[in-house]
């Protein structure tokens, strides 16, 4: 049972569900519940962003982009075309996967960074196209998405949707950490430990760098799809690059390679701007000094930092 | 027939020709070794002959397939495996993920069976860590199995190097300075490691510096000298051929 615990894979997952579990003890109104669902949407994609930074060793800084096509899919299928959410969902997670095999299969044969160029305007892209494409995304004033319908129930309610994207990131990091565990995980992290030694043992870089970043992008699609369907309205914001930015420096805050590091970035850096709209005018010169600081002291982010100085105490 | 068969060898960087026109076969079963002074061309040569770097001219056929210009695990794919001098440890994972990640081709698991952990994936994964430490222990380092890569000592890397590609179950190794920065102690463990090797039925292309090891070891001998093959032949003919003492032998005598 100890054992157990200690592994990360089954002892990890338990504490992120015991936390899934408990933490509506400490949400005492509705406001909470909505940033709570929001972190969990956001850790969802750092999870599968994760796989693509930490374990491939690439940048994608287009994400948002993704996650972006994962919204107005469902909320254009759904409210225009009629189709039910769920269909919505897988085909704009499809075609979010599509997309990604395309830019990343001729891009990922190469060596260095050019993912984060090809991401960068691919990004830029999607959202222009969300931008002006007015009649059919609404433009920049965003548009009204239908509630999520599966089997004749409809999920409503900040308490329903907590426990849906409280399931949904649980099976997200399960995914993540199956993945990690496998053949097709350990070639990745071996390409990032070194990529002659691992081409040598038969592992072919530019086909799991793919399946990383299609990967990634399936979970961000999906994590945009159900944000869509609780906000009931997305606006392009979403698909900006910003938010591309955004996700990428809570990967790295968390700690890169640590799928639980992605889920602490998430929640740190999407609930610290809500605690710091206290300081008014401040708010963003303390957001930036805070992540200065950490990158400073904990250059390899929260989680593997914190876990070396514990085992370090241990010692 | 020949298991390996190198014809014309030659690569050049920007006008240096580092192998230049080499040719050579390799026995099945055998030990193989290239020797040669420093800057012979041998670590080139061998990174020719699994596809990290593609020959300006020549062709490499491994078991009657022509793998010129092919990519590193395409090489990898075809039965060639090989150690790195300059330790291309993956350090980021333990000794035992290490030997896994050498086991690659024989541990394809479909996707989405490893991502929901079907049935069946527990009991592979298992079968895979019986093997990795089977090999941890034919090298002499299980004790290492769950050390992360990082905290390991340079001699037990050295061996990890071997295990790896030993994983790979290739009916070729390549092996780049085994027993460069180790003891006599160590140095002799791999002698026997290479002797056990070669019963086991693996053919070796062996790059080593210490000499009293590849006359040990070898079955036939490669001379490189400024990237091209100055003689070949049996560990006797080798050290007697009056070029190879004035090339590389000569030298050494004269530095000691």
């Amino acid at each position: 049972m100890l054992a157990w615990l200690a592994r990360a894979r089954t002892g990890g997952l338990a504490a992120l569900v015991a936390a899934i579990v408990l933490l509506p003890l400490a949400l005492t109104n509705n406001y909470h519940y909505e940033v709570a669902i929001v972190v969990g949407l956001n850790a969802i994609v750092c999870v599968g962003l994760n796989l693509l930074i930490g374990y491939a060793g690439q940048i994608s800084l287009g994400h948002a982009g993704f996650y972006g096509l994962g919204a107005y899919g469902s909320a254009i299928l759904t409210a225009r075309y009629g189709w039910p959410p769920a269909a919505a969902l897988a085909a704009s997670t499809a075609g979010a996967a599509a997309l990604a095999y395309l830019v990343g299969r001729p891009i990922l044969k190469l060596r260095g960074h050019y993912l984060a160029m090809a991401t960068l305007g691919m990004g830029i892209i999607i959202s222009i196209v969300i931008a002006t494409e007015d009649r059919i995304t609404g433009g920049p004033d965003g548009m009204a998405v239908a509630p999520f319908t599966l089997l004749g129930y409809t999920l409503a309610g900040e308490r329903t949707w907590y426990w849906v994207v409280g399931a949904a990131l649980a099976l997200a990091v399960w995914l993540a950490l199956n993945l990690i565990d496998s053949p097709a995980g350990r070639a990745l992290r071996a390409l990032h430990g070194s990529e002659v030694a691992a081409q040598v043992a038969g592992v072919d870089p530019g086909r799991y760098k793919v399946l990383a970043f299609v990967i990634s992008a399936v979970f961000a699609a999906v994590a945009g799809s159900l944000t869509a369907h609780y906000a009931g309205f997305i606006t392009p914001a979403k698909a900006s690059f910003l938010h591309s930015i955004e996700l990428v420096t809570m990967v790295v805050l968390g700690g890169m390679a640590s799928t639980f590091g992605a889920v602490i970035g998430a929640a740190v850096l999407t609930t610290l701007p809500q605690v710091l709209t206290l300081l008014k005018d401040y708010e963003m010169m303390v957001f930036g000094a805070v992540l200065m600081l950490s990158m400073i002291f904990l250059p390899r982010g929260l989680v593997p930092t914190l876990a070396a100085a514990l085992a370090r105490r241990r010692r | 027939m020949s298991l390996l068969a190198v014809e014309g060898l030659a690569k050049e960087f920007g006008g240096l020709k580092a192998v230049d026109g080499v040719s050579f076969d390799v026995r099945p079963g055998s030990v193989h070794s290239i020797i040669g002074p420093n800057g012979a061309g041998k670590t080139t040569l061998l990174n020719l002959l699994n596809g990290i770097y593609v020959p300006s001219a020549g062709r490499i056929v491994f078991d009657g397939r022509d793998l010129t210009g092919a990519a590193p695990h395409r090489f990898a794919a075809a039965g060639i495996a090989r150690t790195f001098q300059n330790l291309q440890i993956f350090f980021n994972m333990t000794a035992l993920e290490n030997v896994l990640v050498g086991g690659h081709l024989h541990a394809r698991a479909p996707l989405a069976a490893a991502m929901l952990r079907l049935p069946g994936r527990a009991e592979a994964e298992r079968g895979y860590r019986v093997q990795a430490l089977e090999l941890l222990r034919f090298v002499g380092i299980e004790e290492y199995a769950t050390a992360p890569a990082d905290a390991m000592p340079y001699g037990a890397l050295k061996r990890l190097e071997i295990a790896r590609a030993l994983a790979a179950l290739a009916g070729l190794v390549l092996l780049d300075e085994p027993a460069a920065g180790l003891n006599p102690t160590e140095t002799a463990a791999i002698d026997e490691l290479i002797k056990r090797l070669s019963a086991g039925g693996v053919t070796v292309i062996l790059v080593e510096h210490n000499m009293r090891l590849v006359m040990g070891v070898s079955d036939h001998i490669v001379v490189l000298d400024y990237g091209k093959k100055l003689t070949e032949g049996t560990a006797e003919e080798v050290r007697n051929d009056p070029r190879v003492i004035e090339a590389y032998l000569g030298a050494a005598a004269a530095e000691a």
